[in-house]
């Protein structure tokens, strides 16, 4: 899946996101994998996703402005290849 | 995005460790003679179930996602399944390090059945010959026999963890062959003059001439193979190896020993790196933020002797335990350099000068039976 603004993505329910003073650290207890959330917004980014319908309404909302939606989109897109964040399953 | 590169951040420490290594007893059936924490046998201030359970508990509050368990042999003590299962109740996963003495068909089975559990097997021979003589007398069967068990119960992709020698280096494809046979994944580390391997690292290290073999061999194989990025002083040669490319030591990595003392990392075991004891008022998570020795590591640390070398940014001046305990100061070059300039500096090193582990939980030799007291 590429991930594009109009994704409706969520946190991978099984990875923990503890912040640190960079960023946050996420990591994934089914993978194993750990990564480094290198910057405060990509944290509040990844932390309200569920929040909101789509991608771009999750950065509209905390605030990023649109010329770094396309860096966002990138960023999005490697922690959706690492299964950190996943699309949301559809609705039953 | 970030201001800092994420190196330079780290370097300056955690909320939390990332790698939090715990050795949960000295005693072990086995005395490797590289063995990091010189074990053999139990040490009566061992911390009990319950004071384990409250560093888990810490450890929890931290959200430390996962920790190292080792020993000794961890699975010797009775509350072993206790601590993993408690552990990984609270959301810390667990990956421990085993001889595989008692990894049995029950214990296998049992293992298999648990979640966010890692198993990493030592070894350090292909062969019974290689292994056995470093890591003592049946360990390989052992250890394979450990392997059969947990393959045959399903466990999936347990590690085999090798520590690399002089002698096994020629069996690095040999060692992978043998985890993919199992699907295991193979763990390869470097070899710490720490512990009884202060006395037998002279004889055991790679050679120069081994260190471009190792590089290149791990250069070749990537991620697939895991090194805790312990090979970070061979990136002098080339292209930096996957990982980290820092010391860790009180930054991300800690380790607590099996009588709740906390060292910089698990390979300086002496009273130098003991940043304090989880039973101290705080407990762990005060020892970690505010201990002196952890705020000194954070600091930027000096070239000292390795300023001038084009190399340094790239291995860092390798391992501060390596230094230490081979009497190097810990501003200069790793006895492993690459360009040669460890080798050098340890001819100046005066025989006998070099620090001791501060512990020693080695089981006494019986050359003779037990003398019978009348009491």
């Amino acid at each position: 899946m590429a991930v594009a603004l109009d994704s409706r993505l969520e946190l991978h329910p099984q990875v923990a996101v503890r912040p640190e003073p960079f960023g946050a650290l996420a990591y994934h207890y089914g993978n194993r994998r750990l990564i480094f959330l290198k910057h405060p917004d990509v944290v509040s980014v990844v932390k309200n996703l569920e929040r909101h319908a789509t991608l771009a309404d999750t950065l509209d909302a905390c605030g990023v402005s649109p010329d770094r939606w396309p860096s966002f989109v990138t960023a999005l897109s490697s922690l959706e290849s690492s299964e950190i964040v996943r699309e949301r399953p559809a609705p039953r | 995005m970030s201001v800092q590169p994420l190196v330079e951040q780290l370097k300056g420490g955690l909320d939390a460790p990332i790698c939090l290594t715990w050795e949960l007893t000295y005693a072990c059936n086995l005395q490797c003679v590289h063995c990091l924490s010189s074990s053999g046998q139990r040490d009566p201030r061992e911390l009990s179930t319950v004071e384990a359970m409250h560093v888990l508990d810490e450890l929890r509050d931290l959200q430390v996602f996962y920790i190292n368990i080792g020993g000794g042999e961890p699975m010797v003590r009775r509350d072993f399944f206790d601590l993993v299962e408690y552990s990984v109740g609270n959301g810390i996963g667990v990956k421990f390090s085993t001889n595989g003495a008692f990894i049995d068909t029950d214990k296998a089975r049992r293992l298999a059945a648990m979640d966010y559990l890692d198993i990493q097997i030592s070894l350090d021979g292909v062969d019974e010959a290689t292994n056995d003589a470093v890591r003592g007398a049946g360990s390989y069967r052992m250890a394979r026999t450990a392997m059969d068990n947990l393959a045959s119960a399903g466990f999936g992709p347990f590690k085999i963890s090798v520590v690399v020698t002089r002698h096994n280096v020629p069996q690095l494809d040999a060692f992978k062959d043998l985890a993919d046979s199992y699907g295991a994944q193979l763990r390869v580390t470097r070899l710490r003059p720490a512990g009884r391997g202060a006395d037998t690292w002279h004889e055991l290290h790679p050679t120069l001439g081994q260190q471009r073999q190792i590089y290149d061999w791990l250069m070749a194989h990537g991620e697939n193979v895991l090194t805790g990025d312990s090979f970070f002083h061979l990136n002098a040669l080339g292209d930096p190896l996957p990982g980290l490319n820092m010391c860790g030591a009180g930054r991300v990595v800690c380790l607590i020993d099996p009588i709740g003392d906390v060292y910089a990392c698990p390979f300086v075991i002496h009273d130098e790196f003991r940043a304090g004891n989880v039973r101290d008022p705080g407990g762990f998570a005060k020892v970690w933020k505010e201990s002196d020795l952890f705020r000194s590591l954070r600091e930027p640390q000096s070239a000292g002797a390795c300023a001038s070398c084009g190399a340094y940014d790239a291995c860092q001046g390798g391992c501060m335990a390596a230094k230490f305990f081979t009497g190097l100061p810990l501003d200069g070059p790793d006895p492993e350099c690459v360009g040669g300039e460890g080798e050098h500096a340890l001819q100046t090193v005066v025989p006998g000068s070099a620090p001791k582990p501060s512990m020693d939980h080695t089981k006494p030799v019986r050359l003779v039976r037990k003398p019978v007291t009348a009491s």
